[in-house]
């Protein structure tokens, strides 16, 4: 559906030459949501800008529905943005139009007739949730309802592909949440592919399928969403993680308890986030799990638990009885030890 | 009571006249500077860097004579383009010789205001509608143009009133107007009530232009 092969974007400014994306493959497969995590500065936001090519790569290709777009000329890219919608962290709408002549304009100018216009118009505001709100003006709207007008006006036009620049980042986390729900439910019922990037771990974690994280310009991980979860390989990606869960103690802490125990961090993957391993464990080995911390991610595909335990007990029993929550599926971590 | 009726007598007449003319003058002058300034503003807009017609030349270009023709005062530009009047309106005197001038002296005017009440629409805007596919051209037209209503239609209002001012230098060139029946009555023949009458007949105007392009301007303005 989307892919980007090669994908690099260098900017000339005063201070020399930036190079924003570095080298970047993407394959975003057909009604999936994917999402770009990244600090800002990352180059996220020009990536996902080079994928519409509001964005002029400086090298690379961009293939939509398997055409290449870089080499179309304007009016054929034209025809191929049609079936790309975008939304932004900035709303973007027509402050002296209504909500209804907010969604209505670019269907005109699209060449929809004046009655498949105002169809459109009235069902996909229904869809967002926003019928009642069709003669307020963007000024009159929360940053919620505004959002949900500018999804309204990109769905409208019927794109197979939604482009979400950092759409929920000037949300309170509450109306992210109803935001994130309505994304999800058009990737349902409309099957439209949703390519998003954000700061926040949580987008990541309620609605995509697959995770990209960029640093510095290049995609440092991918892979499934809960994959990616269960085990992270990487730093940036570590700490993205622990801004949703805890996942770590105080090296303090840990030092204090190492002399009494291991400390380790479980992760359950879905089944067996509901078995009682850990009471289990402790009975065959003779040790005594203290649990410091835990939480349950629920992810779009499943659900991950995780916890952070001191295990109380001889060396020996300590090691056999992590060897054994390994053996039955259990990602184990143990903290306090190097590259942790 | 019979000395207002001569004064009215004998003035009424000449201010109607000078009205006619100055609302000619400025009406025809608007309309033909509305048409270059309005042009040039939108050029102006387009051609910048990071603007979807980006052009350094153009923009370049008419940045240097807008700013060169705003730098010179209209009563000097009135004598300094009198050949270039002379061939086009086929004469320099009366209003149809000072419309020329006038002209060419509020379209750069009118393209500046034009140009900073485009900048001030989002290109955010501009952007959400560049990614789906719409057609510059329209864009143009339905985005930059229409969010700038409220703010062009003040500039506008604003050009309008220095217009205005502008024609009373018209008289220079016989083509009469307000400004030229508070300067040769009022001031050459101290008929200080004919001054009076004429400032207070100009300060009714430019208060209701000014009226009028604020009300408007607040009717499309929607973002408060």
């Amino acid at each position: 559906m989307i892919v980007l092969e090669n994908i690099s974007k260098s900017f000339v400014t005063k201070n020399g030459t930036v190079d924003a994306v570095k080298n970047v493959n993407f394959h975003v497969k057909k009604g999936e949501i994917h999402g770009v995590i990244g600090h800002s500065g990352a180059g996220k936001s020009t990536l996902i800008r080079c994928v519409n090519l509001l964005e002029r790569p400086s090298s690379g290709k961009v293939y939509i529905n398997d055409v290449e777009i870089t080499s179309l000329p304007l009016q054929k890219l034209r025809e191929s943005r049609q079936k790309i919608g975008m939304i932004f962290q900035g709303f973007n709408l027509l402050k002296t139009a209504t909500v209804y002549d907010n969604i209505a304009i670019p269907l005109k100018l699209l060449g929809l007739d004046q009655g498949e216009v105002n169809e459109r118009t009235v069902k996909y505001l229904d869809i967002v949730g926003l019928a009642d709100r069709h003669q307020a003006y963007p000024s009159q709207l929360s940053g919620g309802q505004k959002q949900r007008v500018a999804i309204a006006r990109a769905i409208a036009q019927e794109p197979e592909i939604l482009l979400s620049d950092e759409a929920t980042s000037a949300l309170d986390p509450e109306t992210t949440d109803s935001i994130l729900e309505l994304l999800l439910k058009i990737n349902k019922e409309f099957g439209i592919t949703i390519l998003l990037i954000t700061h926040e771990m949580n987008v990541i974690q309620k609605i995509c399928d697959y995770v990209y994280v960029m640093e510095d310009g290049q995609v440092i991980e991918q892979g499934q969403t809960i994959d990616l979860f269960k085990d992270p390989k990487h730093e940036t990606t570590n700490k993205f993680l622990n801004t949703i869960s805890q996942r770590k103690l105080a090296p303090s802490l840990i030092d204090q308890l190492k002399v009494t125990g291991s400390v380790a961090r479980l992760t359950f993957v879905g089944a067996s986030a509901g078995d009682p391993i850990l009471a289990d464990t402790a009975v065959k080995f003779n040790i005594k799990p203290n649990i410091l911390a835990a939480n349950i991610i629920e992810l779009k595909n499943g659900v991950i638990g995780i916890l952070v335990v001191h295990l109380n007990g001889e060396e020996e029993n300590r090691k056999k009885a992590l060897q054994f929550l390994i053996e039955n599926g259990v990602d184990v971590k143990e903290l306090g030890v190097k590259n942790e | 009571m019979s000395n207002l009726m001569g004064f009215t007598d004998k003035w009424l007449p000449l201010i109607y006249k000078a009205l006619v003319e100055t609302f000619q003058m400025t009406t025809i002058s608007l309309f033909f500077a509305l048409i270059f300034g309005v042009s040039i503003g939108i050029v102006l807009v387009i051609t910048r860097p990071g603007y979807m017609f980006e052009n350094k030349w153009i923009y370049g270009l008419l940045n240097v004579i807008v700013n060169i023709i705003r730098s010179i005062p209209f009563i000097i530009l009135l004598f300094f383009i009198l050949p270039f009047t002379k061939l086009v309106a086929g004469t320099i005197i009366g209003v149809r010789g000072v419309i020329v001038p006038l002209v060419i002296y509020a379209a750069p005017y009118i393209a500046r205001l034009i140009e900073s009440a485009l900048l001030e629409v989002s290109p955010g805007v501009v952007e959400a509608y560049t990614a789906i596919g719409i057609k510059r051209r329209s864009i143009i037209w339905n985005v930059l143009l229409r969010e700038a209503r409220p703010s062009i239609i003040l500039g506008l209002t604003i050009a309008t009133v220095s217009l205005i001012g502008a024609t009373a230098m018209a008289g220079l060139v016989g083509a009469g107007g307000l400004g030229d029946l508070a300067y040769r009555y009022g001031h050459i023949q101290y008929e200080i009530d004919v001054m009076y009458l004429t400032v207070f007949v100009l300060i009714i105007i430019v208060q209701g232009v000014q009226m009028i392009g604020n009300y408007f301007s607040a009717k499309m303005k929607r973002d408060e």
